[in-house]
């Protein structure tokens, strides 16, 4: 186990380093960023040159891109436009996107499963197809739809909660926008955890676990649940990732300053040290939750063994 | 009361139940009591520092921090004393100016001339960093202190000298007439010492001597403003305070106003214009300011600077049918350009309605007609460049685009060209790397006709992405600054207009208006003619 796990860490080296290059290289195709700091107006040419030499735009791109990781690895993510460093937009950023993160996870679990346990157990009945009709409805509307429509409805219309989130972004105000940014993974996670449990309830560990004469509530949790976890599992983990980085879309309706946010300005000044940074630390963020779904399995189903 | 506690604790779990928040806070409008409002605003892009910031909403926060020797009037956009007592000059290029007593910064520090001529310096000096330095290109000495190439030799303007506490001179390299009147912008304001000695701290916490302080600021999300009570101008803040919240999206922003979150509003999305009326009713304002979007012409590409060509963009200006596309795209909060300047100037400060003339009107038959005199459209097509990512150009651009294939008859002569972020289309247009017209806003720095003229078509001047270059034009915009009449020097600067407009160096589309909205709480909103609101005057209440 412990082997295993320490030649995981040593091949995301690598990944890491390819990450973060085609992300370095990306942004540098995408042209001089000092041209975008002086509004519709050249800046003048002496101060342009300064402000590249300051951000280090006047060397090579390979050297940029050892610099820019040897920095790293000290610890310095460089400083944005706005002479703040992006370790401190970082300090900022990622606690309120973790805690957005949080809520959505807890929302796919708790009601995607349960959802998914029901429906699975009674397949065909009226509760199943129900849901299944809801869920393709949620599936299929886009995102900012259903935050722009619960905003307006929730936050306007009838004044339940305040249409955007406070700076400090408190549990209690993430809840709509947790809710907003789970609902398609939502989907997913129910209809994945429903044929997983359609599935293995024709099992033979489930008609013997039945046979003992095992409460019921106990054949499910313990037996079948639990073996019907793992490609839910592997979805939540991946999902992880793509909630922190992918919630652009939610931030930007409820004006959350999260990673979304800083990303998204980021790309528009065309920030390189910001971008790469977050996204750094996102790809971070995607291999250790990759390791840890990896590791999960063995917990959930005792057949898989790592050496 | 016990009851009652119990009874919120349940509503608050109901709540909680349908998924929904919001409880114990409550609507926190205000930050220092019920006088304060909240307004919206955008994360500056560059650091605080006047002489660094230039877009509009660094401006803001400048505007009601900081005030200046002069300071332009909400209402005509005069430029009045505010600061200064007098600016005195015989030649309009020595002047002296004396500042009023009196005023101190928020810190207690009094601002004396030093405060002026440290902070122009550091404006100045290329070791800085600061984007606005070229405001003071006019100042003798500017050449050491920030060459165009090479490091600097001089660390102070040799222009610049203290007399007194109260006095400092101010020696131009060249006549520059209306001199004083650009001494309005920010970054023209002075700097207490705290900004020197302590940076970092100063930027944490901005210090001025404007009708407000700050009291908080925290980057990326937030800034609490209250009002200077010892503030010794006569605009003192008539609101207790104001709370600047970051909105990434203007949307979110009008949405919160409309829920009573938010108070202020100055950038009404285009998609709400249709709504503003019934939301809003009379508390939206849609008012001239000082922008105007052009088409530019690359003129360093021979296709577009040949014989005949200004008969193509005349052409091309008179198939753009303007009343059409700011009426059904823009809801009028854009209006029909007839000239270079914007209406903001007034009659007297330099704007002439109409003098583009018959270059400006849309008529089908006429524009087909230039075109082909003038040897029809380079490779067949116009392919007219914008930045995809902000301020809805696509819409226009696509109207445009539309206009002037239904006035030749030809679907494929006019596309967009759109690119993908603002910088990197500002990369290519500052290195001449497009081929047919594209996107040319202009937003003025201070009210006078040489801010639309002189860094636009000027041979190499800073905005002339299009490296437009007249001689005539020059000799007039040299002959306008150095007149110390000010009638005077306006007829020039329109002699110089009327330049542009025989050689249609830029195809004039429309002024843009600035627009607010505001809640019931607010009264007395107005927006200065640089589409900002004039904080210091909002009543609460």
């Amino acid at each position: 186990m412990g082997q295993y796990v320490v030649r995981r860490l040593l091949q995301m080296v690598p990944v890491f380093i390819g990450a973060t290059l085609l992300i370095f290289l990306m942004v540098n195709v995408m042209g001089d960023p000092v041209a975008g700091l002086c509004g519709d107006r050249q800046c003048d040419p002496a101060t342009a040159a300064r402000l590249r030499k300051e951000f280090g735009l006047d060397q090579p791109v390979w050297q940029q891109y050892l610099t820019y990781m040897g920095n790293v690895f000290t610890g310095d993510f460089g400083t944005a436009f706005n002479g703040q460093e992006v370790t401190e937009l970082m300090s900022t950023a990622f606690p309120v996107t973790i805690r957005l993160t949080i809520v959505a996870i807890v929302f796919e679990i708790l009601i995607g499963i349960t959802l998914g346990v029901v429906t699975g157990m009674r397949r065909g009945r009226p509760v199943d197809t129900g849901v299944l009709l809801a869920t393709l409805v949620i599936i299929s509307v886009p995102t900012f739809v259903t935050g722009l429509l619960l905003q307006l409805l929730l936050g306007v219309e009838w004044g339940w909660i305040r249409p955007s989130v406070s700076p400090a972004a408190p549990f209690g105000e993430l809840i709509v926008p947790g809710l907003v940014l789970a609902s398609v993974s939502l989907a997913y996670v129910m209809r994945l955890t429903r044929t997983s449990i359609a599935e293995n309830r024709r099992s033979d560990y489930v008609r013997t676990a039945i046979a003992k004469g095992l409460p019921r509530h106990r054949v499910v949790t313990r037996h079948l649940l639990r073996n019907s976890l793992i490609p839910v599992v592997t979805f939540i983990g991946a999902d992880i990732g793509f909630l922190m980085g992918g919630a652009i879309v939610t931030e930007r309706i409820f004006n959350i300053h999260g990673v979304g946010f800083q990303l998204y300005q980021g790309i528009l000044r065309q920030n390189t040290q910001t971008v790469v940074g977050f996204v750094t630390v996102l790809v971070l963020v995607f291999l250790l939750c990759n390791l840890v779904v990896d590791l999960l399995y063995a917990v959930l189903d005792p057949r898989i063994r790592y050496a | 009361m016990r009851g009652a506690t119990h009874a919120r604790w349940a509503a608050c779990a109901m709540a909680v139940a349908l998924a929904t928040s919001g409880c114990g806070g409550g609507g926190d409008t205000g930050s220092a009591g019920d006088a304060a409002l909240s307004a919206a605003w955008t994360d500056p892009q560059n650091p605080l520092e006047p002489a660094n910031t230039n877009e509009v909403q660094g401006g803001k926060v400048l505007n009601m921090i900081f005030r200046g020797l002069k300071q332009y009037d909400p209402k005509t956009g005069e430029a009045e004393d505010v600061l200064a007592e007098r600016i005195e000059s015989t030649d309009s290029q020595n002047y002296t100016i004396t500042l009023k007593d009196g005023w101190t910064f928020s810190d207690g520090e009094k601002v004396t001339a030093k405060s002026f001529v440290d902070a122009w310096n550091y404006g100045a000096s290329l070791k800085n960093n600061q984007k606005n330095a070229y405001f003071f290109g006019y100042i003798d000495g500017y050449d050491q202190v920030h060459p165009e190439k090479g490091a600097q030799t001089a660390d102070t303007m040799s222009g610049l000298k203290v007399v007194n506490d109260r006095t400092f001179t101010v020696r131009l390299s060249q006549k520059f007439s209306s001199f004083p009147d650009t001494l309005g912008y920010n970054a023209f304001v002075p700097l207490p010492r705290a900004f020197f000695d302590d940076h970092a701290a100063w930027l944490a916490k901005p210090v001025g001597n404007g009708p407000y302080s700050v009291e908080s600021y925290t980057k990326g999300s937030e800034m609490r403003l209250v009002k200077w009570d010892a503030y010794p101008g006569e605009d003192a803040a008539r609101n207790s305070g104001v709370t600047l919240k970051v909105y990434t999206d203007n949307n979110t922003a009008y949405t919160d106003l409309m829920a009573g979150n938010l108070d202020l509003v100055d950038d009404v999305p285009a998609q709400q214009l249709k709504n503003v009326k019934a939301d809003l009713g009379d508390r939206y304002l849609n008012t001239p300011a000082g922008i105007i979007q052009t088409l530019a012409f690359p003129f360093y590409d021979k296709e577009w600077n040949k014989a005949g060509s200004d008969k193509v963009r005349k052409g091309l200006s008179r198939a753009i049918d303007r009343e059409q596309i700011t009426e059904t795209i823009f809801q009028r909060t854009r209006t029909p350009a007839t000239d270079w300047t914007s209406p903001v100037l007034g009659a007297e400060g330099g704007y002439k309605d109409g003098l583009c003339g018959q270059w400006c009107d849309y008529d089908p038959a006429a524009a087909k007609k230039l075109i082909e005199e003038g040897g029809g459209l380079p490779g067949g097509q116009v392919k007219i460049t914008y930045n995809a990512d902000t301020g809805s150009h696509k819409l226009w651009v696509d109207a445009v685009c539309n206009s002037i294939n239904n006035a030749l008859d030809n679907d494929r002569a006019c596309v967009g060209n759109p690119i993908g972020t603002f910088a990197d289309f500002r990369a290519k247009s500052t290195t001449q790397k497009l081929s047919g017209p594209f996107r040319a806003g202009w937003q003025m720095d201070y009210p006078l006709p040489q801010n639309f003229l002189q860094p636009l078509y000027y041979t190499d001047a800073s905005s002339n992405d299009g490296k437009w270059s007249n001689e005539e034009f020059d000799k007039l915009v040299d002959e306008a600054n150095a007149e110390t009449d000010v009638a005077k020097a306006v007829q020039t600067f329109q002699k110089a207009e009327q330049v542009v407009r025989d050689h249609m160096a830029a195809i004039p589309l429309w002024y843009q208006n600035g627009s607010a909205g505001w809640s019931s709480r607010l009264s007395n909103v107005s927006l200065n003619p640089f589409s900002v609101p004039v904080y210091d005057q909002i009543k609460v209440g």
